[in-house]
């Protein structure tokens, strides 16, 4: 293990978590995927916790498995409530994180850096009360319901999706040039070449 | 002196008419109501059963479900409904053509039930007028059933003639609400278990 990178390791119940300070959080990622006796090349899920005891920090908990050795691992980072919360995406790792670290941002706050497309997963975009898991987020939301239902009549139910979410592959060849280029060079919404004539 | 059944006035004949057609209009109304269903959640599975052979609403004349609203009278929405969905049914409701009734059906549709959070409706009556409101979490196909017939019943109690028993399209005003605010705040109120909790908690 990179020597410094761990601050905690609990094995209980057959289970093993180990907690890492925020900043070694990639270094310590990248070996665990990467060095041949790990091999963790499964993330199964990311979430977070916030405890009702406001003296504990909220948790960022990652869930890896190795599928080819049969193990679990969980790794937790400690935040700080107050202050601003931010952690490295490991999307670069398993790009399966996007919609997790995603949900994570929605729900907590959380900022992912490094990720390629931190919006709203849950929630629609244009959501303007918080971060709903939180704490101190009331149960009914913070606006009233009339101003909720105005809301969400409001909103544009199309307008959840990028247009790389959408099926546009039929439409491709009635696309502006430069968006069909900006899409065939993407990773995501890669669009097939029209049929030759 | 008159013979017992002589036509006694223009205007008795007028009003001969009008029941006549509505009686002839309203039978052929809730006699063959085309259901719109918009299933959420476990109330969708309930109301399958109904649509399935052993309760099978088409006896009732519900023969073809229509999975397109330009071709519905009666939208049956079946279990809660999230904000996110809101635009969403009442673009359907407004796609589906006139004379047009709705269903709520289960505890959620209706009030909210028990998801008295941050992102459910508090009742579909908020985004579109509901004729009947069926109990249940989930309710039986009979409770369905019952409330179908109970709109059968409310359709024939219709007039072409009368405004008062028909119901027109209701738009949406400028702020895009159905109803005024303090309505919509007042039976979003909780109740029941949920009045021990507080707005802020």
């Amino acid at each position: 293990m990179i020597p410094g990178a761990l601050r905690e390791a609990v094995a209980r119940d057959g289970e093993t978590i180990v907690y890492v300070p925020r900043e070694r959080l990639l270094e310590v990622m990248t070996w665990l995927k990467h060095t041949p006796e790990q091999e963790f090349d499964y993330l199964v899920d990311v979430t977070a916790v916030e405890y009702r005891d406001r003296e504990r920090p909220l948790e960022v908990v990652y869930f890896l498995r190795s599928l080819k050795r049969r193990a679990d691992i969980r790794v937790k980072l400690e935040l700080d409530p107050s202050e601003e919360l931010w952690v490295d995406s490991v999307w670069e790792l398993w790009h399966g994180a996007d919609w997790l670290e995603r949900e994570v941002f929605d729900m907590f706050g959380v900022t992912f850096r490094g990720h390629p497309d931190l919006r709203r997963i849950l929630m629609w975009e244009t959501y303007a009360e918080g971060y709903p898991l939180r704490k101190s987020f009331p149960l009914r939301g913070r606006f009233s319901r009339a101003e909720q239902v105005r809301q969400a009549l409001n909103a544009n139910p199309e307008a959840h999706y990028s247009l790389e979410e959408l099926s546009i592959a039929d439409a491709a060849g009635d696309l502006p040039d430069e968006m069909r280029d900006r899409l065939r060079r993407g990773e995501r919404g890669v669009i097939p070449e029209p049929p030759s004539p | 002196m008159k013979r017992v059944g002589e036509v006694q006035s223009s205007n008795y004949l007028l009003a001969k008419f009008h029941d006549l057609a509505d009686w002839a209009v309203n039978s052929s109304r809730a006699n063959s109501l085309w259901p719109m269903p918009f299933g959420t959640a476990c109330c969708a599975i309930e109301f399958m059963a109904t649509a399935a052979s052993r309760f099978d609403f088409a006896r009732f004349g519900m023969e073809r479900q229509a999975f397109s609203p330009r071709q519905a009278d009666v939208l049956i929405c079946a279990g809660r409904l999230p904000f996110k969905l809101a635009p969403v049914i009442r673009r359907i409701y407004d796609q589906m053509p006139q004379p047009k009734w709705v269903i709520s059906m289960g505890a959620c549709a209706s009030t909210g039930g028990i998801f008295d959070n941050y992102s459910m409706v508090q009742g579909i009556d908020t985004i579109v007028p509901v004729d009947v409101y069926v109990p249940g979490c989930p309710p039986r196909p009979e409770g369905l059933l019952y409330g179908i017939l109970l709109l059968h019943k409310k359709i024939k109690g219709e007039s072409l003639f009368d405004a008062v028993r028909r119901r027109d399209e209701q738009p949406l005003d400028e702020k895009g609400l159905r109803l005024p605010p303090e309505t919509i705040d007042e039976i979003s109120e909780p109740f029941g278990n949920s009045v021990h909790q507080f707005r802020s908690s």
